[in-house]
């Protein structure tokens, strides 16, 4: 199954490579990862999904938790949580195609952020599976670039993972 | 305000964090450091010839002592032999904290001479590193460091230094913290009461309980503790190979050591047992067998201050999270309050069906007359001569599993899983002990430069070569496995060991008989007391480590000799 664990980090040289070292040593799989400071400058959110049955996860939990520089950490997928994953996309948009790329892009309220005679630069926000719905709509072959950031995600409700 | 230079700092707060020894090997990087060193006689430096040994005796000198030891060496090449040493170190969760130069700051990243990204290369191997940025950081860093290293699961730390950091002449205020407090790091102070409850119902309630502990319980100075549950219950006890010691090894309720070597009786009461309390210890692969057919009617209790520790192999019906210690004085408050004692005539029949299991295999080795000695009896032998007293230190093979087996620990903290440097270590913090190296004509050869760093301390630890001029362990597996196909695992041309300790300005004693062999013992515990003594005794070659596990199998699959199978 699909973990999302979010993690507060010292924001130190170094520990973002612990926390992806730990993955390649003990052969867990990262399937994507975000990572930026938080408003307290001290500290990084690192957001990362995974996959493996409960027991794999509960010990990439443990094992992470035992990084020191790992202040905090939760498996948001263990409770309601909000995610949401940014892409920006270029697509071939010529002739009759570019209205299609264009209403479809307003159907998954993605915005249009860049313009050339052939090509279509989007902004699309959502979950994996939304952005993953929105490539398979207008069609694979049109697609030129992707680039996601990875999943981000926070907790639904009073629920703060903070110091 | 004390304005101090950053080399002087770092030594004074080595100092204030309880080190009495650095062992060490200096270098370009260093070098300001080591002045430092020179300049002050509170801190003792001692010179190893390879760097890898100073690691090995930081080690040995932390398992004896319980304090972290501490290694010293230069950038690149420095750190990078002290690799195996920590790796050692964080396998076994042994404090030790190293410190390793590094090329200067604006240099890092330009391929300089001598520079090696050490923190990367030791992350995977490490508790927790440091590198430093600011010279007025580094007695917080070792403060930290010596903290991380020392409590909860203990481990190695690195700490990286610049040389800029240490600069003679650029001097900083020098503040070392009273207390270390660290938002992301608390290690647990106790176990979870309700859970220990629960731990004491089923052990009570047991009808054929074993209680296996490992090296949380030594690490933890905690063998007292576990000495007065297992009497208590009336329970048999079994130790992993790190835990040997902790339960007495001549004492009645001992099973033995258990797992791949282990002994026939211990291997069979965990298979058969009905709860089975592991103890600072970790289900290692070497004691567990195919994990899918461990212990199939046991209840697991699992105690270990690492929560990664708990269900990461076996998965615990009980789990206690928290120091051992303090684990086991609630279980025996818990025990005293509750006034109940386990079921006698149950344990009866436990111990009554043990017993048997002694009984049919209790010789574990045949011995014969010919002059050429088993190695088993050597170590028996040794025994015997150093009265079950002695630190013993091993390398890996067949000599470790026979040390392991054949000499009965009754003290904690006198069994080191390895080396000639470890017993270094040792036997420089406890000068009046005997400190016995058991290892092999193999194995020796891996750090028997430090030949030359005994005779300069004055280091006169014995050395046991259980000589089959043959790399036994690979030797034994090529047998069984392969058809007896010795690939690699002879030693051919193998040094004249007593003229090479000579030359090294020691004793050599080279025994190929058995009738040879009291008096020998008898000269290195007696007339060399003092002396170095490199005991060279050549063994039968074609001896296999017995039991041995059948791969795959559950505990009690065992080989019991050649030819015999349970």
């Amino acid at each position: 199954m699909r973990h999302i664990i979010s993690i507060l980090l010292e924001n130190e040289p170094g520990a973002l490579s612990r926390v992806t070292g730990l993955f390649a040593q003990r052969g867990y799989n990262i399937e994507t990862l975000t990572v930026a400071p938080t408003e307290d400058e001290t500290l990084s959110r690192l957001t990362m999904t995974t996959t493996g049955d409960d027991r794999k996860i509960e010990q990439i939990t443990k094992q992470l938790n035992k990084l020191i520089e790992v202040v905090k950490l939760v498996d948001l997928s263990e409770g309601p949580h909000i995610e949401r994953e940014l892409m920006l996309i270029k697509v071939k948009a010529i002739g009759a195609q570019r209205a299609e790329i264009k209403r479809t892009a307003d159907i998954f309220r993605g915005q249009i952020v860049d313009v050339s005679p052939s090509v279509y630069t989007i902004q699309l926000t959502g979950t994996t599976d939304k952005l993953e719905a929105f490539i398979e709509s207008i069609g694979p072959g049109c697609v030129l670039e992707t680039v996601r950031t990875g999943v981000s995600g926070i907790a639904r409700g009073e629920k703060v993972l903070s110091l | 305000m004390e304005l101090m230079s950053g080399g002087d700092m770092l030594v004074r707060a080595l100092h204030e964090s309880g080190v009495e020894y650095i062992y060490g090997y200096p270098g370009g990087s260093l070098l300001h450091v080591y002045d430092a060193v020179y300049r002050q006689s509170a801190v003792k430096h001692v010179l190893v010839r390879h760097e890898q040994a100073a690691a090995h005796m930081a080690d040995g000198y932390a398992r004896a002592t319980g304090k972290p030891g501490v290694v010293m060496v230069t950038s690149g090449p420095g750190a990078t032999n002290t690799i195996t040493g920590i790796a050692t170190a964080f396998t076994d969760s042994i404090p030790m904290v190293v410190i390793t130069g590094q090329v200067m700051s604006h240099l890092i990243g330009d391929d300089a001479f001598q520079e090696t990204d050490m923190l990367g290369v030791s992350r995977p191997i490490v508790k927790h590193s440091f590198a430093v940025r600011r010279p007025e950081d580094i007695p917080e860093i070792v403060a930290k460091a010596f903290y991380i290293a020392s409590t909860g699961r203990p481990g190695p730390v690195v700490i990286d230094i610049p040389k800029d950091m240490t600069m003679p002449n650029e001097r900083y205020e020098y503040v070392y913290p009273k207390k270390i407090k660290m938002r992301s790091y608390t290690p647990p102070q106790r176990g979870h009461s309700g859970q220990i409850k629960k731990a004491v119902e089923l052990l009570l309630a047991a009808k054929r309980p074993v209680i296996y502990s490992g090296g949380g319980v030594i690490i933890d100075g905690s063998s007292d503790k576990l000495r007065a549950l297992v009497d208590r219950l009336n329970f048999p006890c079994t130790n992993t190979l790190m835990g040997l010691g902790a339960y007495p090894g001549t004492g009645e309720r001992f099973l033995g050591m258990l797992g791949m070597h282990g002994s026939y009786e211990a291997n069979m009461a965990m298979h058969n047992a009905d709860v089975v309390i592991a103890i600072g210890a970790r289900f290692d692969d070497r004691v567990t067998n195919a994990t899918n057919k461990f212990c199939p009617d046991a209840k697991i209790i699992h105690v270990d201050i690492d929560p990664s520790s708990i269900s990461k192999t076996i998965i615990a019906d009980v789990p206690i999270v928290g120091p051992v210690g303090a684990v086991l004085d609630e279980m025996m408050a818990l025990l005293d309050e509750a006034g109940e004692t386990p079921d006698a005539e149950a344990l009866e029949t436990w111990w009554k069906q043990i017993n048997e299991w002694r009984e049919r295999h209790g010789g574990r080795y045949e011995k014969n007359d010919s002059q050429l000695m088993k190695p088993q009896e050597v170590i028996e032998a040794m025994w015997t001569a150093t009265k079950g007293d002695a630190f013993i230190t091993s390398d890996v093979g067949q000599h470790q599993m026979f040390a392991a087996q054949y000499y009965k620990f009754d003290k904690p903290n006198r069994w080191m899983g390895f080396g000639f440097p470890a017993a270094m270590g040792i036997k420089m913090n406890f000068p009046d002990d005997m400190v016995v190296c058991v290892t092999g004509e193999g194995s020796i050869q891996m750090n028997i430069q430090e030949l030359s760093t005994c005779l300069q301390y004055g280091i006169p630890v014995k050395i046991l070569c259980l000589n089959n001029g043959s790399l036994g362990m690979v030797r034994q597996w090529q047998d069984m496995n392969y058809e007896g196909r010795h690939s690699h695992s002879y030693m051919e041309s193998l040094p004249d060991f007593v003229k090479l300790v000579e030359a090294y300005g020691h004793v050599g004693i080279r025994v190929t008989e058995r009738d040879q062999l009291p008096q020998a013992l008898e000269d290195t515990f007696g007339k060399y007391n003092d002396r170095l003594v490199f005991l060279d005794v050549a063994v039968d070659e074609t001896e296999h480590v017995y039991p041995m596990q059948v791969p795959t199998g559950s505990m009690r699959d065992m080989w019991l000799s050649k030819t015999e199978r349970t």
